[in-house]
């Protein structure tokens, strides 16, 4: 299972994110609940939409990148945030993804406790890596 | 790094500190400012100086802090024939602006229904993560006010004309194409119009103070006649429009410096060459957000007009409700500029500052042009903002450029484990400041200590003469995301 943690002391107007997971997935799919939980506390929002993404990338931290901009685009044009989340990567080239997504929207009729508004992935700081047997990545979201 | 003292409150750090450094990087600040600045605003700003094409100096207002790409508070002019064009000298944020309304009213008519002003301001200007506009934007009119800006929202009855002469650039900035805007970005901004978004972005109800008047011949030209005067100020920008145009063209950057043998210190400062097609497609696109943006502001100006007249229960005219300015702090815009005794056509990013031309300068207002531009100076909501006015002397020593707002001193993450919002709420209720908020964590994250003391900033841009105090203004009703 992987974890995340936020950086305290980076672009301190902004979000910086310290993600580690077992393997991809769970790095994409860990980093995805991180930012999920950057709009939302996931405990109150109503799961009543499910998403399906297909992506490819060039290179797998441009898949990453990709990946987050992705969710974050899909906050604004569904109004909605995604905490539940299977992800499959597979390195090639192109990399590709495929992810399917649970979650619920941020306004209507039920009261989720918003939090953050995250505008984009940055590529300040931005690093994604093995590490410890799986991988790990930091990232800077613009909030 | 070495930081050398060269004027007061200019401090330069010279090209022998890193490899790669084109010119001088210079930072505006006290001494006081200038230690409390974090690591990263000197690493950004000499990474900044490395980018091709960059004249005069990489400069950082006093407000400036840690952020991606340039710093917070950044400011760089680029020769527009050789020169680059960086979203990461922009922001996603484009067109992340400021504005300031006049109002005929006084605190002490506006105090007794202060909490049902706020409540409906709150209803009537969506906030917060995910929220949606009432204004409905099939394509076709989605690229007018991409064309257009805020002129499209008075064309369709969401201002007044005169507002248009009191925004910068007229509210529309030339060169807006629609054909250069993904899909993505259409359908994030499609239902936006017309919203606040969230973190430091804000709609306040605002006086003056009885010691707030610093200019009074300057203050009244701008429309405020003294103490106890209520201003509306808002803060905000081109919402997920303008992030997703940032997005797109950084990916696309990242790609494409390659191929015009450009390397830079951070990978966020990606960039193009401004007259390259890749350079030019970014500018389009970056106009037609920023044109946005002007409309976001004007939508907003017109609900804060309807509910104030049912509040009070008359017309906005008759309640004085007239733009005063409304300036832009993310943005790169073709400027003619004088470097080394020569006048050259430079595309200047500002990041986090705000423009600050001086009497007789282009696009300033008719209404203003003997004084120069208005300059709103956004502080916490805690503790409150300033209006100035540019200068002739901003003109020569940063581009026509001044701060944007008190900066950071403290992340987010950090502010919210010294304070609950909830706590903070009942705290600036009790000191006679009611606040609704989308999110009550939002509202720790921007508490006055996470932020650096706005008259310290002030003073700066005063005695650099960048831009002149005209008057501060003291919160009392704030609404944010």
């Amino acid at each position: 299972m992987g974890r995340y943690e936020v950086l305290d002391d980076v672009a301190i107007a902004d979000c910086a994110l310290e993600v580690e997971g077992t393997d991809l997935d769970d790095l994409f799919s860990t980093a995805a609940r991180a930012l999920a939980e950057l709009m939302v506390d996931p405990a109150t929002l109503t799961p009543t939409l499910e998403r399906r993404i297909d992506l490819e990338a060039p290179a797998l931290d441009l898949l990453f990148f990709d990946w987050l901009s992705e969710l974050i685009g899909l906050k604004d044009a569904e109004g909605a945030a995604f905490p539940e989340v299977e992800v499959h990567v597979e390195r090639g080239t192109p990399c590709r993804l495929r992810a399917r997504l649970v979650g619920g929207p941020l306004h209507g009729g039920s009261t989720p406790a918003l939090r953050s508004d995250p505008k984009a992935v940055t590529f300040h700081l931005f690093r994604l890596e093995p590490w410890a047997g799986g991988w790990r990545a930091r990232v800077v979201i613009d909030t | 790094m070495k930081t050398i003292p060269i004027a007061d409150c200019v401090w330069e750090i010279p090209p022998t500190e890193k490899a790669g450094m084109r010119v001088p990087a210079r930072i505006y600040a006290s001494e006081a400012l200038l230690a409390g600045m974090d690591a990263g605003v000197f690493e950004q700003v000499t990474n900044v100086a490395c980018l091709p094409g960059i004249v005069g100096a990489a400069l950082c207002m006093p407000d400036g802090h840690w952020g991606y790409g340039f710093p917070i508070g950044g400011v760089a002019a680029f020769r527009a024939e050789d020169g680059v064009i960086s979203p990461g000298g922009i922001g996603f944020d484009i067109n992340c602006g400021m504005r300031v309304l006049r109002t005929s009213l006084t605190e002490a008519e506006v105090r007794p229904r202060l909490p049902e002003l706020v409540d409906a301001l709150f209803t009537a200007v969506p906030t917060g993560v995910g929220a949606r506009g009432f204004v409905r934007l099939g394509d076709e009119d989605f690229a007018d006010v991409m064309r257009e800006g805020a002129g499209w929202c008075v064309r369709h009855g969401y201002g007044w004309p005169q507002d248009l002469e009191a925004t910068e650039g007229g509210g529309c900035l030339p060169g807006a194409d629609p054909a250069h805007v993904s899909a993505r970005a259409l359908a994030r901004g499609r239902e936006q119009l017309g919203t606040l978004g969230s973190g430091n972005h804000y709609l306040e109800i605002q006086v003056v103070p009885a010691d707030g008047v610093h200019d009074a011949a300057v203050a009244r030209a701008l429309g405020i006649d003294g103490p106890g005067q209520i201003l509306i100020m808002l803060h905000c920008g081109s919402r997920g429009f303008g992030h997703q145009v940032g997005t797109d063209y950084l990916r696309r950057f990242d790609g494409a410096m390659r191929s015009y043998d450009i390397v830079v210190k951070d990978r966020e400062l990606a960039c193009a060459p401004f007259r390259s097609p890749e350079g030019q497609a970014y500018f389009a696109a970056m106009t037609a957000a920023a044109n946005t943006a002007f409309a976001n502001r004007q939508v907003i100006t017109h609900r804060v007009r309807e509910v104030m007249g049912r509040v009070f229960g008359r017309d906005a005219r008759a309640l004085g409700l007239s733009l005063i300015y409304d300036v832009c702090h993310n943005t790169a815009k073709l400027e003619r500029h004088v470097v080394d005794g020569v006048a050259r056509d430079l595309v200047v990013h500002r990041k986090g500052a705000t423009r600050s031309f001086g009497p007789g300068a282009p696009d300033v207002p008719a209404a203003y042009r003997h004084l120069g531009q208005p300059v709103i100076v956004g502080g916490s909501m805690e503790t409150g903002s300033a209006l100035l006015i540019g200068t002739e002397r901003a003109m020569h020593e940063t581009f026509g450029s001044t701060a944007h707002g008190a900066g950071r001193t403290m992340s987010r993450a950090q502010a919210k484990k010294r304070v609950w919002g909830e706590t903070l709420l009942q705290d600036m209720k009790r000191r006679g400041i009611v606040v609704r908020a989308a999110s009550k964590s939002g509202v720790a994250e921007e508490a006055g200590f996470a932020y650096k003391d706005l008259a310290a900033v002030v003073d700066v841009l005063h005695r650099l003469d960048i831009s002149r105090r005209v008057v501060s203004l003291r919160p009392i009703g704030n609404i944010k995301g």
